[in-house]
């Protein structure tokens, strides 16, 4: 928890857990929280009640990350949960997903928003084929940061063996990830605490930081994309007031690059090109704009500009296509990817048909081989589509900007959420 | 080069303004949810932000049980005056007087279930598709479930088994006819942001969350201020102390602590010294371990 004023200089990093069923994901998540001072008496309270009731002979901490009825009923978790805890140099944000049922979608919402995805390994086991996938489903949401817990290393006695194990499977599959730029393993134990937040002196071998450590210094500063500057306009500002009665500002948030008091942009689809000539967060003017600020920009000409529209360069404009190639999860358990098949996309601010026109293959994500040959698409299912929208879409591909290049399919007539993708 | 990295505060205030502005694009009638509680206050105070130089483009909407602490009705009045924005009320004692919800008897009757009833019949007079509130997912354990965009059915239930799955910053506002939103711009913020962030944007808050002096009982483990509403029984002793409230709620089961934390900066150092949950002192939610998702799923805030 943090003290007076430090948390003006404390930042943020988002991250995703992942684990097979039996891992110790929850047991490592309360050890955080423990450790951290982040469980309340009250909470620590309520938990060894249920944990009593239930019958369980320690003190639960699955319980802490488990809220709903049915999930405490069955002794699964369900969704995924966003937790929250904060050291005085960072304010955490984990979504937890589930180790089982519906594992593919969970992960790929959990991971959408992350900088950094956790894995966990039994040291026992070592990498199994979960171990690949959620590697693979990281990897394909583009986050740059994976750190592998090799968990349970009371269990091998702290032996280095199995940690070096762990590091030879993994770099042989390693080379196959797009995204990844950091890879971190680190030997712990969750139960006992060993490298969670304090140096275990059970494993001097061990040369780098606990994970805890890492959380807090791994940096995530230049995964975003501060050069290709993207403004997707949300809202249109016109007060109608006799104090502002010329007010005209755009508001949304920007999804690449700096925009600066002067700048020449030029605004798409209309192609025409004006200067920036106010900056404003609230009542307040500022100089520039960058990622992920939410600001209004006011223009020096008026031009024709409204929701969906997206301000850029000149110099530096993104792909403008109605054809569009995508690899996507598939979320649905009642509807299923046709071809020809007709949906609504949510593309940034904007939102038009897409009709689906190849699948083009699916990914067993177990062997991470491609299948051309099934086609059928049912919930969990990752692949590559091509579609055609209704009016053209501007983008970079999901690997250059992670805001300009996603999307979600949506059922026209139920309003589902049908599927999301990726850009290429 | 410049270092454009944003500190948390400044990234949730982002993520929120999006989230109001998502609102008023995708929508055609929201309403916010304003109770006078310092989360509706932050969340006024960046929709005033979303939407600079206009005013905010949608009703406040009070749903008012009528056990009111009277300096939350005076703070609403004079910040609903002071935004210029329309105020919305919805009486519980409304919806009792027409037989749609039933007064609750026993030592311990509270109106707070009975809001949800009013709250539904409030969107259903108002004709909202989307109310905005201040919930947090940090608050209560169904609550870290909760979406950014929370669909709600004809009647207004949420169905936790089977949400849609919210992925990067890409919100779907989509509806049948008489389905509507509850939309939570705050949904990443804990209590301590909260407390934060009015510190460093000296937003106005009001008296009851800094320490005063106040007649209380002890009911429960909950220390409840004396009002017109709660009074002392029997074997109860009323007695003064120093206190604060962390949450405002209804005065009968909001429970106040004992604190000398009487500005921002000694109440943030209060709450990160703290070892029990703001909610802790909610007797609403003590009721059993899953009060707050069997009140949600009936259509609560």
């Amino acid at each position: 928890m943090s003290t007076e004023k430090d948390y003006i200089n404390m930042d943020m990093l988002r991250f995703t857990t992942a684990g097979s069923v039996d891992d110790g994901k929850s047991t490592l998540i309360g050890r955080l929280f423990h450790d951290t001072k982040s469980i309340f008496e009250d909470q620590l309270e309520a938990i060894e009640q249920s944990s009593k009731k239930r019958g369980d002979e320690n003190i639960n901490l699955a319980l802490l990350t488990d809220g709903l009825r049915a999930e405490r009923e069955q002794g699964i978790t369900i969704d995924v949960a966003y937790r929250y805890f904060a050291t005085p140099k960072r304010k955490f944000i984990i979504a937890d997903t589930p180790g089982h049922i519906q594992y593919t979608r969970n992960m790929v919402t959990g991971a959408s928003t992350a900088n950094l995805a956790l894995i966990l390994v039994d040291a026992r086991n070592g990498v199994v084929e979960q171990t690949r996938r959620h590697s693979f489903i990281a990897d394909l949401l583009g986050i740059k940061h994976i750190a592998v817990c090799i968990n349970k290393m009371d269990l091998v006695n702290y032996e280095e063996d199995a940690y070096e194990k762990v590091l030879r499977q993994f770099s042989e599959f390693a080379s196959r990830l797009e995204n990844v730029s950091e890879l971190t393993f680190i030997p712990l134990s969750a139960l006992k605490g060993d490298n969670v937040v304090e140096r275990s002196d059970n494993m001097p071998w061990y040369k780098g930081a606990p994970l805890l450590y890492h959380l807090e210094n791994v940096y995530v500063g230049s995964d975003a994309n501060h050069v290709d500057a993207r403004f997707p306009v949300q809202w249109v500002i016109r007060p109608h007031s006799d104090r502002h009665h010329d007010f005209r500002g755009f508001a949304g948030r920007v999804a690449g690059g700096v925009f600066k008091l002067g700048d020449e942009i030029t605004a798409l689809p209309s192609g025409f090109t004006t200067k920036i000539s106010k900056i404003m967060l609230g009542e307040k003017e500022i100089e520039e704009a960058f990622f992920p600020q939410s600001v209004t920009i006011q223009l020096e000409d008026e031009i024709d500009i409204s929701r969906g529209d997206m301000l850029v360069k000149p110099n530096n404009q993104p792909n403008s296509s109605q054809d569009l190639d995508a690899r996507i999860c598939w979320f649905s358990g009642s509807k299923k990817l046709t071809q020809g098949g007709k949906y609504l996309i949510k593309h940034t601010t904007k939102t038009a048909q897409a009709m689906i026109s190849e699948i083009t293959y699916k990914v067993d994500v177990n062997s991470l081989r491609k299948n051309e040959e099934d086609k059928e698409f049912n919930m969990n299912d990752i692949g590559r589509i091509k579609f055609r929208t209704s009016e053209p879409v501007f983008y970079d591909t999901y690997r250059r900007n992670r805001n300009t290049g996603s999307f979600i399919l949506i059922d026209p007539f139920t309003h589902q959420t049908l599927a999301a993708g990726m850009l290429r | 080069m410049r270092n454009y990295n944003l500190n948390h505060l400044e990234q949730l205030e982002a993520e929120a303004i999006f989230v109001l502005r998502e609102t008023a694009a995708q929508f055609e009638h929201p309403g916010l949810l304003f109770s006078g509680g310092k989360d509706s206050i932050i969340m006024a105070y960046l929709a005033a932000k979303a939407f600079a130089p206009a005013k905010i483009p949608f009703p406040f909407v009070h749903v008012d049980t009528g056990h009111n602490f009277h300096e939350t009705i005076a703070f609403r009045d004079k910040f609903v005056e002071e935004y210029g924005v329309n105020l919305v009320v919805g009486l519980v004692q409304d919806s009792i007087d027409r037989g749609t919800a039933t007064e609750e008897t026993g030592p311990n009757a509270s109106r707070n279930a009975l809001q949800s009833v009013t709250l539904l019949e409030t969107i259903d007079r108002e004709n909202f598709d989307a109310c905005l509130g201040g919930g947090r997912r940090d608050e209560e354990k169904a609550r870290a479930k909760e979406r950014f965009f929370s669909h709600r059915d004809s009647f207004g239930q949420w169905d936790p088994k089977n949400q849609r799955p919210e992925l990067w910053n890409l919100f779907n506002g989509g509806k049948g006819q008489g389905e509507n939103f509850r939309i939570f711009p705050l949904s990443n913020w804990t209590e301590m942001d909260v407390w934060q962030y009015a510190k460093i944007e000296e937003i106005e808050l009001p008296s009851l969350y800094f320490a005063h002096e106040r007649d209380v009982l002890e009911r429960n483990g909950s220390l409840l201020a004396i009002t017109d509403f709660v009074s002392a029984n029997e074997n109860e002793e009323v007695r003064k102390e120093t206190v604060r409230f962390r949450t405002i709620g209804d005065a009968t089961c909001t429970g106040a602590v004992i604190s000398n934390a009487s500005n921002l900066d000694e109440v943030i150092a209060e709450v990160s010294a703290s070892r029990i949950t703001e909610r802790g002192s909610r007797a609403d939610d003590k009721r059993s371990e899953a009060a707050m998702e069997d009140r949600k799923k009936q259509g609560y805030f």
